[in-house]
């Protein structure tokens, strides 16, 4: 049953305390990045910076989680590494469900390890590892060690940092149960400067159920219409690697850097040909029974008579698009070998392609030379592009280090920023047009999924900038009280706000049909006052060149279009961040 | 009889659909725990899922342990649970040779009961009723 406050655990890995701590709020803010928001408004620190030991990592899950189906994924609130302001990044695998079964609302962990550290909580344990010994151990290695060290097998989840985190790139990852990650923003480093390795959350408890039928009823109808309808298929199907060849047809696909929007190279990277050679199997998040998550399988000779290895490793839409066609990289197991090495080492797999893409571009104009890059990157070159990840990862000299803080950081120091394909961070795949530009260059977490700019170019010829804006906000708003819940943002087709209300009912918290609304935009407000309180203007967000240069199925980029929508939207968000004494 | 069988593992993808089907509709939970099956990777999410259920024995070891006839053999294979009779000793998973009994930590016992309800719950088909050979009446020292 839902409880009316939120249970929090708090660990202070400087000190070595933990308390379980109340607060109120479930009303308010319902959980998930509500509730993330709600906890670093009371133990972050808006006057010091993101590598401060005592800025929490803060995990949440939603009043939901488990208790429906795709309601099974957990998000990660920090401050980023990456621009020195509060984000937040999601995640499944078993993450939640996990925390739902050890009797956490949240998980928040302030201060710093004298050394690296494993963590492990439960319903009824919490423990720290000295594990200093696994210093510089790639993310699938410590995976495997922790599986030994823990208990819970099957019903746990582990969280761990590769080299990367451990070397504060800013795009470091946090790797959940192999395929899983919190990517974007630097939630890897935000662990690694805390000396934080691994955190292994067991799912030991359990929980009585509401009397009656109303509840079981109700998980079997969403149960049904999760898993039939057409959208599912396709996330089960071929996943989201299927955006492959229609983002192509539509000039939307980035490709080689952005210097092209498709190519006829394409349907060598598509999703069905991920399918037809590669994939090996699906695999799903705990309490999902979709199974979005596509295992492709590569083998290798690595020795003459026959001696192969093989490699497993998680292939999506993004991570294609990044190491596939940015690079201009063609074959489906070159694609994965590169991704296995991302996997390994810890990072972003999106910020690491685009920006080994700016670098090759870089390279080739002459911005900067071998002596910066050691090793010759080249469009299509998996194998130095595989050494161009360890580069980043482990930084031998000055270039590596600045590229592994951000692209734009890089060329602003080197040249090349108007070639530099970021929108905020390294951009999402969607080359579709203007309002996706500015949504995911402005938006909170710049992240394509904050708002549904990539679906609104595609649907619209029109340029009715007030319109798109409407969208943008309305869309974000409703996004976040999926995020508060929280349901995985594929389900979006389903969970409407009337459903999620009776959902809360049938588990014993009724009263918030219609105010699901009221709810998100109350969590909006937050989140951006947060964000602004730590220096974000959106006003001073640049878009690089490379974006105006492009042609989509619209035609060329409508530069004056650009524009409006990027002071427009900018002039909302500084309203939806105001400072609270000015909103009443 | 008809038993639940875990027949085709290699499909499963690890949703845990089927658990927490089985705590909501036969024990009254929200767990992955406490419920009849379990799944777990067999060794990291890379080498695949196994599930940890009954295999139906007959005669059933676990009910043989049972002090309080809690646990009485079913016909054909496979136990009959009356939860009001245990006394949480905890025998019954010890006795267990595939480690299909779970125990909560107030040592309550969950075991299937070859009831079928998660069956529709398992996307991939993984799961089946299967009918259960007749045995001869000679259980070998079953109760």
């Amino acid at each position: 049953m839902i409880r009316d406050y939120f249970r929090v655990m708090l660990v202070n890995l400087s000190t070595g305390n933990t308390n379980i701590i109340e607060r109120p709020g479930r009303s308010e803010y319902l959980g998930g990045t509500g509730l993330a928001a709600l906890l670093f408004e009371e133990f972050g620190h808006m006057d010091r910076d993101w590598d401060d030991p005592e800025q929490p990592v803060i995990f949440a899950i939603g009043p939901l989680t488990g208790y429906f189906p795709l309601m099974s994924k957990t998000v990660c609130a920090f401050r980023s590494p990456y621009h020195n302001e509060y984000t937040e990044s999601y995640a499944g695998g078993k993450s939640a469900l996990s925390l739902r079964f050890a009797d956490l609302d949240a998980l928040v962990i302030i201060g710093k390890a004298e050394r690296l550290t494993a963590l492990c909580v439960g319903s009824r344990r919490v423990e720290t590892r000295d594990v200093e010994y696994m210093r510089g151990f790639d993310a699938i290695h410590t995976g495997r060690v922790l599986r030994k060290m823990f208990p819970g097998s099957g019903r746990r989840s582990i969280m761990r940092i590769g080299p990367a985190a451990e070397n504060l790139s800013a795009y470091a990852c946090i790797n959940v149960d192999t395929y899983r990650h919190f990517g974007r923003m630097g939630g890897g480093t935000a662990m690694g400067v805390k000396n934080l390795k691994a955190i292994c959350v067991l799912g030991d408890r359990g929980f009585d159920l509401p009397e009656g039928k109303a509840y079981t009823k109700l998980y079997k109808d969403i149960y049904k219409k999760l898993t039939t309808t057409e959208m599912m298929a396709k996330y089960h199907g071929l996943g989201t690697a299927v955006n492959i060849n229609p983002l192509n047809e539509l000039k939307s696909l980035p490709w080689k850097n952005l210097q092209q929007t498709s190519s006829p190279e394409a349907d060598k990277i598509s999703g069905e040909r991920f399918a037809d050679d590669t994939l090996l199997r699906n695999a799903a998040c705990a309490g999902c029974p979709v199974g979005c998550i596509h295992v492709g399988f590569v083998r290798e000779q690595f020795q003459t008579n026959n001696q192969y290895l093989y490699r497993q490793v998680g292939y999506d839409y993004e991570p294609i698009f990044s190491c596939g066609g940015m690079l201009e990289v063609t074959d489906t197991g070159d694609v994965l070998r590169i991704l296995d090495v991302i996997e390994k080492e810890g990072l972003d797999n999106m910020s690491a392609g685009v920006a080994l893409a700016w670098a090759t571009e870089a390279l080739e104009k002459g911005v900067i030379s071998e002596e910066e890059t050691v090793v010759k990157l080249a469009w299509g070159d998996a194998d130095t592009y595989m050494k161009g990840v360890e580069l980043i990862s482990r930084p031998p000299n000055e270039f590596y280090r600045r590229l592994a803080q951000g692209t734009l950081k890089c060329a602003e120091h080197y040249g090349g920023e108007d070639f530099a394909c970021v929108l905020g961070q390294e951009m999402a795949g969607y080359a579709t047009g203007e309002v996706f530009f500015v949504s995911e260059a402005l938006g909170f977490r710049h992240a394509h999924l904050d708002s549904g700019g990539y679906s609104w170019d595609q649907s619209h010829e029109d340029k009715d900038v007030d319109a798109a804006l409407d969208f943008l906000i309305d869309d974000a708003r409703d996004r976040i009280v999926l995020n508060c819940m929280i349901g995985c943002l594929f389900s979006r087709g389903v969970y409407k706000d009337e459903l999620l209300a009776e959902a809360m009912e049938a588990v014993g918290y009724g009263g918030l049909n219609g105010k699901m609304a009221e709810i998100g935009e109350r969590v909006q407000k937050l989140r951006w006052r947060l964000r602004m309180g730590m220096g974000y203007d959106p006003n001073k967000v640049k878009i690089p060149k490379r974006y105006k240069e492009i042609t989509t199925w619209k035609g060329p980029i409508d530069t004056d279009y650009l524009e409006a929508l990027r002071t427009g939207y900018a002039a909302r968000i500084m309203e939806l961040g105001a400072p609270l004494e000015d909103e009443e | 009889m008809k038993a639940l069988r875990a027949a085709r593992m290699e499909r499963c993808i690890g949703c845990h659909s089927c658990s927490l089907s089985c705590s909501r509709q036969v024990h009254k939970f929200l767990s992955w725990n406490k419920a009849g099956i379990r799944i777990a990777s067999a060794g990291g999410l890379s080498t695949g899922f196994e599930a940890r259920l009954c295999l139906a024995c007959d005669p059933a070891p676990c009910a043989k342990a049972c002090p309080t006839d809690a646990l009485t053999q079913r016909r054909d294979g496979g136990i009959i649970q009356r939860k009001k009779y245990c006394i949480r000793c905890g025998e019954c998973a010890k006795a267990c040779p595939v480690d299909a009994i779970f125990l909560d930590h107030m040592v309550n016992p969950y075991i299937c009961i070859h009831c079928g309800k998660c069956v529709e719950f398992c996307p991939h088909d993984c799961l089946e009723m299967a009918d259960l050979p007749k045995r001869s009446d000679d259980k070998g020292g079953s109760k």
